[in-house]
């Protein structure tokens, strides 16, 4: 009964940590991602001629700016289905 | 799917998540994962083996449509090259096109459904279990951003001389005054661990993460009438956007490439 217990504790902080990396990179890559936009479309209309080029950059920087938020889903998704922590408890 | 091994959510996913390995000496670090190496070398042979043929039989007259392709792809890693290297872009272009191709070609191993591979591998080919996205493997990004990291230094030490890449790494961006020695060479290490890093790690992250978003859903799809009726339109609108990420994490790990390997021609 003991190790059921531990196993569930584990298990249970792993998920609240997976909830706030998966969480608080999402805040952070979407308000990146929607500061960066708002200015491609300010550019846009002022010059409507750069749009090709600029459209170009922004597809860049969008897979730039998800980066982080990328990695930290990978490693999230490694701790939800092979859980490193558990094994101590082996 | 083993018939004898109870289906459970986890051990569906545990299952597809599991390499084909082939050890070659004493624990984890010898263990090659013959699936991504396998799938990662047929795909360049055909991919890079396609280009080589169409060029071998390009004209200078009227293109027919395979040639077309081919000067399309061209003309377009060429024209990102001259954008961000002004120098000489006959080594980097063409390595910025084979990346481009050979990623392009790893990534959308993701198009194929898993169900249904699954049992082409195990029936036909009697393999236990096959990974068929290479970069879904941390091994392939990592040997891909190595290799560039690699061209890196070996650029900055041809550019600069072995002593001005020294100098170089311990004199920028502070100063050459001796006490701002370890800080500058702090801020030049932190640089040259992060962009392989992020760089390999950016790949690798958007298509493991896009596998297991696709065995999620599908699994959700298997779990009765009312997971099927939402797991489809979920379903098609991942894989939509999964089509897009796949080629703009090819696009991005070419410009990344780009991007260094111009880098490491400048000088400070």
């Amino acid at each position: 009964m003991e190790k059921i217990q531990f196993i569930a504790l584990v298990q249970a902080y792993t998920g609240v940590g997976i909830g706030l990396m998966v969480g608080l990179g999402a805040l952070g890559a979407c308000v990146g991602v929607g500061v960066m936009c708002s200015r491609f479309l300010e550019g846009a209309a002022r010059q409507p001629e750069m749009i090709p080029a600029l459209q170009a950059k922004v597809f860049l920087l969008l897979g730039l700016i998800d980066a982080s938020f990328i990695i930290g889903l990978g490693i999230g998704m490694f701790f939800a289905f092979a859980n490193p922590l558990l094994g101590a408890l082996r | 799917m083993a018939a004898e091994q109870e289906l459970t959510p986890t051990s569906y996913i545990g299952h597809h998540l599991t390499f084909f390995e082939q050890p070659v000496g004493q624990g984890s670090f010898w263990t090659l994962n013959l699936d991504s190496l396998v799938t990662a070398v047929v795909l360049g042979v055909l991919g890079i083996g396609l280009l080589w043929w169409v060029v071998r039989g390009a004209t200078s007259g009227v293109p027919n449509k395979r040639q077309a392709f081919v000067e399309l792809a061209c003309e377009f890693v060429d024209e990102q090259a001259k954008g961000i290297f002004q120098g000489d872009r006959r080594f980097i272009a063409p390595a910025a096109l084979t990346v481009f191709v050979w990623v392009l070609l790893m990534n959308a191993m993701d198009f194929l459904p898993v169900d249904v591979t699954a049992w082409f591998y195990e029936h036909v080919l009697h393999l236990e279990h096959w990974r068929q996205v290479p970069t879904a493997d941390v091994n392939t990004t990592f040997a891909l951003s190595l290799s560039v990291w690699l061209l890196m230094i070996w650029f900055s030490i041809a550019v600069k001389g072995f002593g001005g890449w020294v100098h170089e790494l311990f004199c920028s961006p502070f100063g050459a005054n001796p006490l701002l020695w370890p800080a500058n060479f702090a801020f030049n290490l932190v640089e040259y661990i992060s962009k392989p890093l992020s760089h390999s790690l950016r790949l690798f992250g958007n298509m493991y993460a896009g596998e297991i978003i696709f065995l999620l859903l599908w699994m959700m799809a298997g779990a009765g009438i009312a997971g099927t009726i939402f797991a489809v339109p979920l379903g098609l609108a991942w894989a939509i956007f999964h089509i897009l990420i796949v080629v703009l994490q090819a696009y991005i790990f070419m410009m990344l490439t780009i991007v260094y390997i111009a880098m490491a021609h400048e000088s400070h």
